[in-house]
């Protein structure tokens, strides 16, 4: 499909809540534009979990903050767009997007402890949030303490009153939740809620989230590079490397049929995933690619490639149907990769022996 | 083999509160055990993992190990050598042969030095002169698998992998004998942490050091560690060979840790052994059995006995009334599949 057939109007398909098109998004510094975002195209559907992974520095949290336009100021979006319910949300004054946020949509952080702040109550911080609702304080308090007891805050009445360091990570991590569904939004953004919290407490937020989504049927977009939270929580999947989505599908197509080296890799390397006890785990040998005022020319995966061959130097993959092996950026699992070519059939490579263990030792930069 | 480092019934206590308010609320007893009656061994070329949740008093052992907090009671051997009551200057030397790893990897780098400074630093801090600091640097660098023109950076120019390597540098400056890490691992991506890890199994296997290697991830204490302990509230609840302590835990809170572990495959929704809430204060400790306001299978008499060390199997103990898995198999709880998981039937 070419570029001028796909720019033309909203997507008219009423499942889709949020769409990015072709987004690419560069941050300026002294040194020069990185290029950050490249191309970036995803859907998510009304009701449902979809999320990106990748290592850090793949760009998927960029990818989020650009979505609600939390962006630093020496981002610059250089092409895209961006469709919340067929509206362009760059084509919003920063007004109108102020409307949008902590409305139709909203964002848990990272680290609970920073993201609330220090001098205001627990009841403080949940009343600001519904400042556009004309109802009494009364009557806000009184959501707020309901919200806090649906998120599990033993005795919210009296909890309400305390600060934030009051309560551990994980009570804050709950709050933040609080908080955002407190404005029943449509799209709900998590970048990483659960990294900076203990497995105890990651799996309770993990189910939380996934009652609260049932409930209130909104659409998370649920950043992390944890995959096992992935696996658990998502009905899709984004995998993101160096600023691109390399794969995208349902969990299971992801998860059981990845077909991209790099989720390949990225799957192998998961300790979680490795159940024989052994001494040398598996690693991807090299670097990520700098990005620096330059996009390497062909595949972006292809300095840690173990299948790269002469085609990966010079086209840059276009998004394959993992399925049929046709170019379809509309397919439900597509993958970057000129082995998803029928024409590269005869490469036959037994997957499964990608990343020898003990490579350690080559992975220096 | 002789244990290279002893540590026998160690407790470390925090002053909760001033003197005057301790006076004022009445409270006869003004301090916090971060850890209590802990004792473990570890042996030349052996690896002993720490786990446990925030606050479970990991890092505070390994603090006390090399001598920045003060044990309240207990004994620390290093290599037959009593430890706890030593004065600072007496402690110098034994930081020689014990090296800590800090959490983290950037922040315990001193943002104004270069790489090379930093590796070289404890060759000054223990004045040691007669060494070739470039050569040095040099083979450090070699050691942990990072080019000579690291030496030059600065912590900033590094990644999270690499100030890790430098980390470990760092820690092997000195030939140290043991080695403590906390948390070598965390906030990397995973393709790193396989990275962290070879390197020290490596490093272990070559030099043959002792490792004590604290971390709240299963999935790396299972791969590096030969025998493990899960703490709880500054206590030991279990302690054990790690392939043991992974195929049959007996501690329910051992179990809800390994439940608490979700898995890279999303068919394999587990029924999930879950803790009830949160983690209690130390400052209001349960009584009798710590984890009875959490447990899954708790009954009145855990909150009114202390639970004894119990041994399984040589070398497994654990500290509970009613543990899950045991042999005789009148286990209330759920049947383990080898990973301590219960699956839902069909």
């Amino acid at each position: 499909m070419t570029q001028a057939s796909r720019a033309m109007t909203p997507n008219q398909d009423a499942d889709t809540l949020l769409e990015v098109r072709n987004l690419s998004l560069d941050f300026g510094s002294p040194k020069g534009r990185i290029h950050a975002l490249r191309d970036i195209s995803l859907t998510v559907p009304k009701g449902r979990i979809v999320g990106v992974v990748g290592e850090s520095g793949s760009g998927k949290s960029t990818l989020a903050y650009a979505i609600i336009r939390l962006l630093a100021e020496n981002a610059l979006i250089t092409q895209g767009e961006i469709f919340l319910d067929g509206q362009d949300l760059l084509r919003l004054t920063p007004r109108q997007m102020r409307d949008i946020r902590g409305q139709r949509m909203s964002m848990i952080f990272q680290d609970p402890m920073t993201s609330l702040n220090r001098v205001l109550t627990v009841g403080d911080h949940m009343i600001d949030i519904q400042y556009r609702d004309s109802a009494p304080k009364e009557e806000k308090r009184r959501r707020a303490i309901e919200a806090l007891g649906r998120v599990g805050i033993p005795d919210p009445e009296s909890r309400i009153r305390n600060y934030p360091h009051q309560f551990s990570g994980g009570m804050r991590q709950r709050i933040c939740i609080a908080m955002a569904m407190l404005v029943e939004p449509a799209l709900l953004l998590a970048d990483e809620p659960t990294t900076a919290l203990d497995a105890t407490m990651e799996v309770q937020i993990i189910d939380l989230l996934q009652r609260l989504q049932n409930e209130l049927g909104c659409s998370i977009l649920f950043v992390s590079h944890h995959l096992g939270t992935v696996a658990e929580l998502c009905d899709d999947v984004v995998v993101m490397y160096a600023g691109e989505v390399v794969e995208r599908g349902s969990v299971r197509d992801i998860f059981h049929k990845p077909g991209h080296p790099y989720t390949q890799a990225l799957l192998q390397c998961d300790p979680g995933r490795i159940r024989e006890k052994t001494r040398r785990l598996p690693t991807i040998p090299g670097n990520v690619p700098n990005l620096l005022n330059r996009v390497p020319k062909g595949c972006i995966f292809k300095t840690r490639c173990p299948y790269v061959f002469d085609r990966c130097h010079e086209e840059h993959p276009p998004q394959y149907d993992v399925a049929t092996g046709r170019i379809d950026t509309e397919a439900a699992h597509t993958a970057r990769c000129h082995l998803r070519d029928p024409a590269e059939e005869s490469r036959d490579i037994e997957e499964g022996h990608l990343m020898k263990g003990g490579n350690e030792e080559e992975s220096r930069s | 083999m002789s244990a290279l480092l002893e540590v026998e019934n160690l407790k470390v206590r925090f002053r909760s509160m001033g003197m005057l308010r301790a006076l004022a609320t009445r409270t006869s007893d003004p301090y916090i055990d971060a850890v209590c009656d802990v004792s473990f061994q570890v042996r030349p070329g052996e690896t002993l993992g720490l786990v446990g949740e925030s606050g479970s008093g990991k890092s505070t052992i390994a603090r006390t190990l090399m001598g920045l907090n003060p044990a309240h009671s207990g004994s620390i051997r290093f290599d037959g050598q009593e430890l706890s009551g030593l004065s600072q200057r007496a402690y110098k030397p034994y930081r020689r042969d014990m090296a800590m790893m800090f959490q983290d990897p950037v922040g315990s780098l001193s943002p104004r030095l270069t790489v090379r400074s930093l590796i070289t630093e404890p060759f000054q801090v223990h004045g040691i002169r007669d060494r070739n600091v470039d050569a040095e640097a040099k083979r450090l660098l070699e050691m942990v698998g990072l080019s000579e023109d690291f030496a030059q950076r600065f912590p900033h120019q590094l990644s999270g992998g690499q100030a890790r390597r430098v980390g470990v540098a760092r820690a092997l400056a000195l030939d140290p004998r043991l080695i403590i890490a906390d948390e070598p691992t965390a906030g990397l991506d995973v393709s790193v942490q396989g990275e962290v890890i070879n390197l020290l199994a490596r490093l272990q296997e070559e030099l043959g050091i002792g490792m004590l290697v604290i971390t709240h991830n299963l999935n790396v204490v299972r791969h590096i560690s030969d025998e493990m302990a899960v703490m709880y509230l500054g206590r030991f609840v279990e302690k054990g060979p790690t392939e043991e302590v992974f195929h049959r835990p007996r501690h329910p809170y051992t179990e809800v840790l390994l439940s608490a572990n979700p898995e890279p495959d999303p068919d394999a929704r587990l029924e999930r052994i879950e803790a009830r809430g949160d983690v209690p204060s130390l400052m209001q400790r349960p009584q009798a059995c710590e984890f009875h306001t959490r447990c899954p299978k708790a009954r009145e008499y855990c909150s009114q006995v202390d639970p004894e060390v119990t041994t399984a199997e040589e070398g497994h103990t654990f500290r509970c009334h009613f543990p899950v898995n045991t042999p005789e198999g009148h286990d209330t709880g759920s049947r383990a599949d080898g990973t301590g998981r219960s699956f839902r039937p069909g």
